[in-house]
């Protein structure tokens, strides 16, 4: 089970730091990782493996969420299945 | 592998063009609370829904945070009352109304749908007893939604019930006076109403359908309206092609969360009704949508055409994303709850009349339309004819829901809240047509319904 963490606000020193460290006290192995800038804006995706955290997915979202108000960037946790469900036949 | 942009284009759906699940419905059958006692029979009911829809609504709340997209509604729709209490001796059912509305509170869902009865060829003694206690009933509960069928292309139209309905929806909009009528919101009159329609206020859990079943509403007006923002000027076949593609990957979202709920609630999974439905959110209209399409405002002249091959192509893009789409699956056009339609009405773009019109062509009918409170009820049963009449003839489901608002008249304002929005109330034709409507009986079933 694979999960899509998409990271989105302004670029600031350690947001990937900050989002790491929580997955790996979590056993979330990160998979894939692919990060842009455009004009000063931070965009990063990962895909993650989730099929044996500590912790139940809605909780990993919300506390995600949480990193993220800390450090002022908006980051999300979604399940693979609704981007591949909408985008592959 | 998921690339960038398809994880960008869905989150940007979600987030800026109100994509969303409309609601997860939870159709529960009520055949074996039977009990010729009200008291059993209520209790019997009671502990059905509260059972069975124990964990509609944290399921729900748990797939919005799984997959990041908001599932609006939780909802609950039953077997229609008429049938369902049948056997309880009363001459009235306003107190299983309340039962539902508890049930209702209990679980957590906004409204329960069922308070029903399908008299299309007419009227048993519960059906009776039901639609005369839909005005108290609407007024003493707040969750509990109604519909009537009065009509179907298989037996013809039953018009002493349109003539009963026309005096009900007065006695039901006089019983909510203080609240702007807000009791006719939640009441429908249909022709051909379905078996498996997961939106309110017109849902029930039909008698051909099994024990419980999950149903999903899907919406999106605003993620179609952005994609034809897109293709802005060009043909025919390049619209219809983008409605087809955008409506795919909207219903594809809904099969997902479908699936998903069926499988953690335990209970079969029904259809997917693939219907644009509108908010009063800006961004979230079909009257907006006409607007992309090259139409000034909703009522011009191409309207109901443009409607045609939004409806069209909502259905041929859908299908192929759902193995069971069912209910009523198209374009809805409520005037309250869409603040595109409300504008047309208040600069005189928009007609009761075009609006019927465009009902010939969209999923169900004259929607939330607010009309002066002077209203006549014959005059209502007219309008209910009328787009009975459209739903027998073209096999399709039409139905009324209008509020005659007490003390209201043309051009003012009423405020409904929430989901339901806020509408202009409209002008009606002033001519009588008393002597049409209170003839009584039956319209015969049409010549097409003859195929066996």
């Amino acid at each position: 089970m694979k999960g899509i963490i998409t990271v989105l606000g302004k670029d600031k020193v350690g947001i990937i730091a900050k989002v790491c460290t929580y997955l790996a006290e979590h056993n979330l192995n990160i998979l894939d990782i692919s990060q842009t800038i455009v004009q000063d804006y931070f965009n990063m995706m990962m895909i993650v493996d989730i099929s044996a955290p500590s912790k139940s997915f809605e909780e990993i979202v919300l506390d995600l969420q949480h990193v993220g108000e800390d450090i002022g960037v908006e980051i999300k946790l979604q399940h693979e299945d609704i981007f591949n469900i909408m985008h592959r036949i | 592998m998921i690339s960038r942009g398809e994880v960008q284009e869905t989150n940007q759906m979600i987030s800026e063009m109100n994509l969303d699940v409309r609601t997860i419905t939870m159709g529960i059958s009520l055949m074996d609370c039977a009990h010729t006692d009200l008291r059993v029979f209520n209790q019997n009911v009671y502990d059905k829904i509260t059972r069975s829809a124990e964990k509609l609504v944290k399921t729900g709340e748990e797939l919005e945070r799984q997959f990041g997209v908001p599932i609006v509604n939780k909802r609950i729709s039953v077997t229609p009352i008429s049938i369902a209490a049948g056997a309880v001796h009363t001459d009235s059912y306003v107190p299983v109304a309340q039962i539902l509305d508890k049930a209702a509170k209990e679980v957590g869902v906004n409204f329960i749908g069922g308070f029903s009865a399908l008299v299309q060829k007419g009227c048993t003694k519960g059906d009776r007893i039901l639609i005369d206690s839909i005005p108290e009933a609407l007024a003493v509960t707040e969750r509990v939604c109604s519909s009537v069928n009065v009509g179907s292309s298989r037996s013809g139209i039953n018009m002493d019930a349109v003539k009963l309905m026309g005096d009900i929806i007065i006695q039901t909009a006089e019983r909510t006076k203080d609240r702007d009528s807000i009791g006719c919101a939640k009441l429908v009159v249909f022709c051909n109403a379905v078996e498996d329609n997961p939106f309110m206020a017109g849902a029930f859990h039909g008698v051909g359908e099994r024990e419980l079943v999950i149903n999903v509403g899907v919406s999106g007006p605003g993620v179609i309206k952005r994609a034809l923002e897109e293709v802005k000027g060009q043909d025919f076949e390049t619209l219809c092609e983008t409605i087809k593609r955008t409506a795919f990957k909207v219903t594809r979202v809904g099969q997902l969360v479908a699936q998903e709920a069926s499988k953690r609630l335990g209970v079969p999974f029904g259809i997917i009704d693939l219907s644009l439905a509108p908010t009063p959110l800006i961004g979230d209209s079909i009257a907006e949508i006409f607007q992309v399409m090259g139409l000034e405002e909703a009522g011009a002249p191409g309207t109901t055409a443009a409607l045609a091959i939004l409806n069209d192509n909502v259905k041929k893009g859908g299908v192929m994303a759902s193995s069971y789409v069912g209910g009523l699956s198209g374009a809805f056009i409520p005037v309250s709850e869409d603040h595109g339609m409300i504008q047309a009405v208040q600069r005189g773009a928009l007609t009761l009349e075009k609006l019927e019109a465009m009902t010939c062509v969209c999923s169900v009918g004259l929607d939330m339309i607010a009309i002066p409170g002077s209203t006549s009820k014959e005059t209502i049963s007219g309008i209910i004819a009328d787009e009975a009449a459209i739903g027998m003839v073209n096999n399709k489901t039409t139905a009324v829901r209008v509020i005659p608002v007490i003390g209201k008249e043309v051009g003012e304002m009423v405020e409904f809240g929430g989901l339901l929005g806020y509408a202009p109330v409209m002008a009606v034709n002033p001519f009588n047509c008393a002597g049409f409507v209170n003839r009584g009986g039956r319209i015969p079933a049409p010549i097409h319904s003859f195929k066996n």
